[in-house]
């Protein structure tokens, strides 16, 4: 609609003639002089610029203070709902000595399953899922990954008792039961690690092709005799 | 959708349901409304990840489905708001007036349906039986008949209703989620409930667990399945803009003025629509019988205070008639208008000086006025006048109108006029409120995890005190355990404490403008 016309007069004076500020029409009439001009633009605005004014200080009274509780209280609540879905990450030694001295109920996983009759039915954990394609394949393939998980977690086990620590390997333990036990139970937790293993497929199965490793372990060991 | 508010919506995501729901809730406010495929497609994040954050975002109400627009055979689409996550700023205050209202009970009540989206009545009561007993001393419980009343009184007074019906679940019809303002919304269902609340007593974990596993097997059905229940937003914000109305009759005018406004707007509380521009005719002689039994003033006395309020400027009660003793109304839109306008011009006052809002304020009410002309009114001197308005005009408050007298718009001939526009200036003070309390969550979270090492080490050292008192230790262990905490660490804690608390608490104000500006700016949009 209406623009912005102060910049016409900055535009005119652009129209560089003998003197640098000269102006194509007579200045007198705007009723402005040549002096009071605001200063020409050198740079992009600062990032932080001083105030003249000091802001406001806060309202401080009880309501205030007890909305604060509130709203800090709420925060720490939700973030340990189960509706606050952590990003999955390794728990580092620091991680699970804090977790000794702080209340057990807190690091329990509470499975929250919603109401499916008020959601899209797309949205529910797959149970199950009939993969037709080629089931007797499959079957032994899942046969072997649960045996390459249970391998994988004995010799994670033996690995932490390597260690010398043994509280830490009790922990471990502890949690892998229960790990266990929540599996038997709950259909859900089921389902992700079977879709884990499975997305794993690939991997697995190159890294326990036996032939190939012992093959290329003694071809370079002959390779190194030869040579000397 | 604008680029402040999906900032936000994004912090606001991230601190309470985590990281992965702030990136599906993000991209989703971005991208309008998607199917499931689209998203995980889009988002890079593995399927089954993607379908929780969906569940926790219907959950809580700030995504909707809805069946695909080509037709039937369609996948679902999701969609989210932003009015939904922003209202997530507001929930401290909508627990603390469920309290002032309700008293305790209700103020679980509300918290427990805030934190958990939607719930059936049953396990809500439940719950806060149960939260309740927590705090009672020893041998008392709460009944579920107490906390079923507080409940039912909630939804009498409509500040809960019932979560709207599966949409397109049968009917063909609707492809949009019904408003709810469906008939059963706000019935209390028939619940058997008896029971008092259960105190959890610290046991060991394996019969903890156990407790638990039991509670969810015998958890009979009460006679509500299916029937949950949602905060209702807007009758809070109703109940938020009357506050702000008697508390501003109180500081312009007295304590009985206010008295009397609270007395009109609790009568018309059903009676009046909430996009209604003002409350239905109250005559004198009603007020006067509804008025509180501790306020004995004369009829007379009443008239005048009437009056009074009918010709203040700041036009909160209009006179509709002179029958039954006078007939008098809440201009609620004005009342808005006029607190929106106050706020904007304390902005000004605040950032730029009185003078400047000096020259506010008279651009407001003059409308168009030359340069020459703000300064003769302004009384302020031509060179300083010239400078604030110019800032003002930098800072997009004020804006300039160029009326031609030649077609060919010379500037010599042309007259330049100074003008402040109330509507898009609220609206841009509303993004910049938005960006403000974005900034104020950032800096916290950057305090925190500047912080980090030492935040958890007093947790900890906290959490081996509170062991140690459990097992009961002797004071010389547990000075032992706090001095390793050094002093200057303490002093660190406390200032950072001090810093977190303001930055909460600033967020919690900036929100009560959000709300103002918010509530003037929607009443603008004219229905129909």
């Amino acid at each position: 609609m209406w623009t912005l016309c102060l910049q016409v007069p900055l535009a005119v004076m652009a129209g560089k003639g003998r003197g640098v500020a000269a102006f194509s029409f007579n200045i007198d009439a705007l009723g402005i002089g040549r002096g009071s001009m605001p200063e020409s633009r050198v740079g992009p605005n600062p990032l932080f610029p001083n105030t003249d004014f000091k802001p406001v200080p806060l309202k401080a009274g009880e309501d205030e203070d007890y909305m604060l509780a509130l709203k800090q209280e709420m925060r720490g609540t939700m973030q340990r709902l189960p509706h606050n879905i952590k990003p999955h990450y390794n728990k580092s030694e620091v991680e699970r000595y804090t977790e000794r001295y702080l209340k057990q109920r807190q690091i329990e996983d509470e499975e929250w399953t919603p109401d499916w009759n008020l959601f899209p039915k797309e949205l529910m954990p797959q149970k199950k899922r009939p993969r037709v394609k080629a089931d007797t394949k499959k079957k032994t393939v899942k046969i072997s990954h649960k045996d390459t998980e249970e391998m994988l977690s004995k010799l994670d086990e033996l690995a932490k008792k390597d260690d010398g620590n043994p509280e830490k390997s009790d922990d471990e333990t502890e949690k892998k039961t229960e790990g266990k036990e929540n599996e038997e139970e709950d259909v859900e937790e089921e389902e992700y690690d079977e879709e884990d293993i499975e997305e794993e497929n690939d991997y697995i199965d190159n890294y326990f092709d036996n032939g190939e490793d012992f093959e290329a372990g003694s071809d370079e060991n002959m390779d190194g005799e030869a040579t000397y | 959708m604008t680029a402040q508010e999906v900032r936000l919506c994004g912090l606001l995501l991230r601190e309470h349901y985590g990281e992965v729901v702030e990136k599906v809730g993000t991209h989703l406010l971005r991208s309008g409304a998607q199917n499931l495929r689209t998203i995980v497609h889009e988002t890079g994040m593995p399927l089954d990840l993607v379908k929780k954050c969906l569940c926790v975002l219907v959950q809580h109400g700030a995504c909707v489905f809805s069946l695909g627009r080509k037709g039937p055979g369609s996948p679902t689409e999701y969609q989210t708001s932003c009015s939904q996550i922003l209202t997530i700023l507001r929930y401290p205050r909508y627990i603390y007036t469920a309290k002032t209202l309700y008293g305790d009970t209700g103020e679980l009540i509300v918290e427990e349906l805030l934190q958990r989206g939607h719930m059936t009545m049953s396990s809500t009561v439940k719950t806060v039986a149960d939260r309740l007993t927590q705090n009672m001393e020893d041998g008392r419980s709460m009944d579920y008949s107490e906390v079923s009343s507080s409940f039912s009184k909630l939804v009498e007074t409509h500040f809960l209703q019932r979560c709207p019906p599966l949409p397109g679940a049968g009917t063909t019809d609707s492809t949009t989620p019904a408003a709810p303002s469906f008939s059963d919304c706000y019935k209390v269902p028939h619940v058997t409930l008896c029971g008092r609340g259960k105190r959890q007593l610290s046991s060991e974990d394996g019969e903890d667990q156990r407790n638990a596993k039991k509670a969810k097997l015998d958890s009979d059905t009460h006679g509500d399945e299916g029937i949950y229940w949602q905060v209702n937003f807007e009758r809070f914000h109703l109940h938020f803009r009357d506050q702000a109305i008697i508390s501003a009759v109180a500081n312009k005018l007295d304590q009985t003025s206010s008295e009397i406004v609270r007395t009109m707007l609790r009568m018309s509380e059903v009676t009046t629509s909430p996009i209604a521009t003002c409350t239905k005719p109250l005559s004198a002689n009603e007020i006067f019988r509804s008025l509180p039994s501790n306020y004995n003033i004369a009829r007379p006395i009443l008239d005048q205070y009437l009056t009074l309020l009918v010709d203040d400027p700041m036009e909160f009660v209009g006179k509709a008639g002179e029958s039954g003793g006078g007939m008098y109304v809440v201009n609620l839109h004005r009342a808005l208008a006029n607190l929106a306008r106050a706020t904007l011009e304390s902005v000004v006052q605040e950032r730029f000086g009185s003078r400047s809002a000096r020259i506010f304020r008279l651009l407001l009410r003059k409308r168009h006025l030359e340069q020459k002309q703000v300064e003769d009114f302004a009384m302020i001197p031509a060179k300083e006048a010239k400078d604030m308005l110019y800032t003002l005009l930098s800072q997009n408050l004020a804006q300039l109108q160029e009326i031609p007298k030649t077609p060919d718009y010379a500037p010599s001939r042309t007259f330049y006029l100074y003008t402040v526009n109330q509507l898009p200036t609220a609206r841009m003070l509303l993004q910049n409120c938005f960006k403000t309390v974005a900034n104020l969550i950032d800096r916290r979270l950057f305090e925190a995890k500047e912080n980090k090492r030492l935040l958890e080490k007093s947790q900890r050292i906290e959490a081996i005190l509170a062991s140690l008192q459990a097992s009961g230790a002797e004071p010389e262990q547990l000075t032992e355990v706090e001095e390793m905490i050094t002093a200057p660490e303490k002093q660190q804690l406390e200032g950072l404490r001090l810093h977190i608390n303001k930055l909460d608490s600033a967020e919690n104000q900036v929100d009560e403008t959000i709300f103002l500006l918010e509530s003037y700016i929607n009443s603008t949009i004219s229905v129909y």
